[in-house]
């Protein structure tokens, strides 16, 4: 950092002079930390807001009373609709019972939802993060309430700006009052999930809940709050990967927001006085509507970014203020890269700077017809085809499998220590450990019987009586019943070397029947 | 260098790090990353003296709150052993029949056993109980002590031919040919009346043969060789044998035969384990 021999002094002819600045000077010293900047969002109003209130509406709408939706399955089951019961390993989805073991729906699920976030992210872009996203519909819900106790963005920034006083002691203690209350509730919606709701309800109130009930409401009180309300954008811009990820699925036909500078520029403030001087001017009025209204703090005219959420705010704002200025809508507008390209291409020329005139009609003012709009016909394309392809044929492909599960299932293990018994008639015993897996909240009588092995005889550890036939077996309902299941075959019977054969159970009300194969074994003597 | 080397693009100022023409930016920290630093910074100090830390020559600090893994697994043994005792009681206070009878009684006391048994018995009875020779099997169908509950849990306890137990199981077959009882060609007369009583190759019976077995075998091994629970004889007349059902092998035990011995387990192993021993064997397939 030092420039050495740079000059000499005419007095101490010893003495060097350096050409450096402290590195660390008070001047320079950069701050350890940046404190966030506020940002107090307008309300918008349009078509998009219409839209978001919506998705809120129904989104917040299906996560409170999801849980509260009965659906019954007789006697022997819970009559929720929609349950995870942790304690009992099951999952309830209206008419489908998911057990453990068949968890590969789940992952179904997952895959779905990953070719769902293609398709969707090529398609129409970052939509859920502009309308879906509980971050985003949470932060939204959180503005409502703020908007409602301390004004809108004029208001906010006064009373934030403005000395500690009663009147805004008693707002932010109302505001943050609220927003707690909905963090509980938010958190206190979640575990009704995973338990009965009426009864969890009620023993959350007496205060006969367990603790991990407490524990989860507290932890998703204090997220909802934090997020929600005090950390709001930052979330998204630096502590989500989904911006990222999505950033990198994003190609030239998927829709951004986009401001369509290319009609915009040069924006000027004073139009009227730059038209008499003979300047060109845009249609962006520089009035900042679309800067005011956003949550992300950021100004769209600079482009596509990060941050931007695509909530399409700013388009309702541009919209209302083109509208009033008796201009065309869509300064701010849902675009692909491509068609913006072509209007800028279209816009320039040959030239480097963007000449409104190629764009406008000179007498009407009206956007000329070589204009492209963007419309469904942009962002349709091979790559969306495959992915909504792909989607379906999952679907499909996991609505078969749904359709054609068995409600009756059985496991099969030979013993293998002993792997036969020599009995004293000369008879030999195998032993089985048998589970039939009664997948039904019905009880059912099934019966279990053997499938080519002559001679044999059946009998269960735990009593009964030994039997060439069918055993008649109760199964409850949605439990596993383990049997130890003994097969003898006789000495006159015996094979010569171990038999394949089949275990099969029944059930003789609705003919479904399932069997497993396994083998015999016999002593190596007796081959 | 001496003045701030600012990035065309963002405006901001870069650490003057540079690879392959791309400058590192000099962006401030967020905040609430700053703080978040700080506070795992103060955690991990408050970590270190509540918890067993900072490595000393010999062992570690202890920590204030007094935390070892080894107290841990303690507590954890003693709750699992709380969590056991009332059944372990139960089993203690139950007759072996009536464990029988309770199916979360029994199923239990088959765990334990099932892990006692590992322990204690498969060393003679195989891992899967299913002896060899010598060692009876005890999935099958033949006790030579009797295979009800009571009988099984009374081997158990008592073992056979043990030394350390007055009331053990006790037989001695007589050394037919080493103590010249029979001679030579008898034994084989003898050894082929009892292989025919169950079709072994060779077997063969003869009006010699039924004499000698009458005079010699029937008092302890029944008259037509069903044998004898009471007294401890085997049953001949089945295809289950302790010392191999071959001619051959028949003729040596009637001229010199072996004598295994269980040691009583009564003793060493308490009450309660041997009935959970016996509720295990009983259940292999074979109990009466």
């Amino acid at each position: 950092m030092t420039t050495q021999n740079s000059d000499t002094l005419a007095d101490t002819p010893d003495a060097q002079t350096y050409d450096v600045e402290a590195v660390n000077s008070a001047t320079r010293r950069q701050p350890l930390y940046a404190p966030r900047k506020k940002i107090f969002p307008r309300r918008a109003s349009g078509q998009f807001r219409r839209f978001k209130w919506l998705v809120m509406l129904v989104t917040l709408t299906i996560y409170y009373v999801t849980p509260w939706i009965r659906w019954d399955r007789g006697p022997f089951a819970p009559d929720q609709a929609v349950l995870v019961d942790l304690a009992n390993k099951r999952f309830y989805f209206f008419f489908i019972e998911i057990w453990p073991q068949e968890f590969y729906y789940v992952a179904g699920m997952l895959v779905m939802a990953g070719i769902g976030l293609f398709l969707v992210t090529s398609t129409v872009g970052r939509a859920w993060c502009g309308y879906a996203c509980p971050q985003t519909v949470w932060v939204d819900l959180y503005l409502v309430v703020e908007r409602a106790i301390e004004g809108d963005r004029n208001a906010r920034m006064k009373l934030d700006a403005g000395p500690w006083s009663a009147n805004k002691l008693m707002k932010r203690v109302a505001k943050h009052g609220i927003w707690l209350l909905i963090g509980v509730l938010t958190g206190g919606a979640w575990i009704f999930y995973f338990a009965d709701a009426p009864t969890l309800l009620h023993d959350v109130v007496t205060l006969h809940a367990p603790f991990v009930a407490y524990a989860t409401i507290a932890l998703l009180t204090a997220t909802t709050y934090t997020f929600g309300g005090l950390l709001r954008e930052q979330v998204c811009t630096y502590m989500c990967p989904w911006p990222r990820i999505q950033g990198a699925m994003l190609d030239e036909h998927s829709l951004t927001v986009t401001y369509n500078d290319w009609r915009g520029e040069p924006r000027t403030r004073h139009a009227k006085k730059a038209i008499a001087e003979g300047k060109p001017v845009g249609d962006c009025v520089d009035c900042n509507a679309c800067v005011v209204v956003c949550p992300m703090g950021i100004d769209i005219r600079d482009g596509q970014q990060l941050e931007c959420i695509t909530c399409a705010l700013c388009i309702d704002a541009c919209d209302d203020v083109m509208t009033r200025l008796g201009k065309e809508r869509g300064l701010i507008s849902y675009a692909t890269l491509n068609d913006y390209n072509r209007n800028m291409a279209l816009a320039m020329g040959t030239g480097k700077v963007i000449q409104p005139s190629r764009v406008r009609d000179q007498l009407t003012g009206r956007l000329v017809d070589a204009v492209k709009r963007t419309d469904w016909r942009s962002i349709v394309r091979p790559r969306s085809l495959v992915y909504l392809l792909v989607l379906v044929l999952i679907g499909l492909g996991m609505l078969t499998a749904l359709a054609l599960r068995s409600p009756l299932s059985l496991n099969v293990l030979h013993d293998r220590n002993p792997l036969y018994v020599e009995l004293r008639d000369g008879a030999v015993r195998n032993g089985y450990d048998v589970k039939v897996l009664n997948m039904t909240p019905q009880p059912r009588q099934v019966v279990l019987r053997l499938e080519g092995l002559p001679g044999a005889t059946l009998s269960f550890a735990d009593g009964g009586s030994e039997t060439a036939g069918p055993i008649p077996v109760t199964l409850e309902p949605d439990k596993v019943l383990p049997l130890r299941l003994y097969i003898r075959v006789g000495h006159e019977a015996l094979p010569s070397s171990p038999v394949p054969f089949r275990i099969v159970v029944e059930d003789p009300a609705t003919g479904l029947d399932r069997s497993v194969e396994s083998t015999f074994e016999v002593p190596e003597q007796r081959r | 260098m001496s003045s701030k080397d600012i990035d065309q693009v963002t405006g901001v100022e870069t650490t003057g790090h540079e690879w392959d023409g791309i400058k590192e930016l000099n962006n401030p920290l967020p905040r609430w990353w700053l703080w978040t630093f700080y506070g795992c910074i103060v955690f991990a100090l408050g970590y270190t003296v509540a918890f067993p830390a900072w490595p000393m020559i010999s062992s570690a600090t202890t920590g204030v709150l007094g935390y070892s893994s080894r107290a841990d697994l303690d507590t954890d043994l003693a709750a699992a052993k709380a969590a056991q005792g009332d059944l372990l009681t139960r089993v203690a206070q139950t007759p072996a029949a009536d464990i029988l009878k309770d199916d979360a009684l029994a199923r239990f006391a088959r765990a334990g056993g099932k892990s006692l048994f590992k322990v204690y018995c498969s060393q003679c009875h195989g891992t899967g109980a299913t002896g060899s020779v010598g060692y009876p099997n005890l999935n099958d169908d033949e006790w030579i002590w009797g295979g009800s509950i009571e009988q099984i849990e009374a081997t158990i306890s008592h073992g056979a031919r043990s030394p350390t137990d007055p009331d053990t199981h006790f037989n001695v077959m007589p050394n037919f040919g080493a103590d010249g009882i029979l001679t030579t060609p008898q034994i084989d007369v003898v050894a082929r009346q009892v292989a025919s009583l169950s079709g072994i190759k060779g077997g063969e019976a003869t009006a010699e043969g039924a004499q000698l077995f009458a005079d010699n075998c029937a008092s302890c091994h029944g008259t037509n060789g069903e044998g004898m629970i009471a007294l401890g004889g085997p049953s001949l007349n089945d295809q289950v044998w302790l010392y191999q059902g071959t001619l051959d092998a028949i003729r040596s035990q009637i001229q010199q035969p072996r004598h295994g011995v269980m040691p009583a387990w009564g003793t060493r192993l308490g009450e309660t384990a041997v009935k959970q021993l016996a509720v295990y064997v009983h259940g292999l397939g074979g109990g009466q």
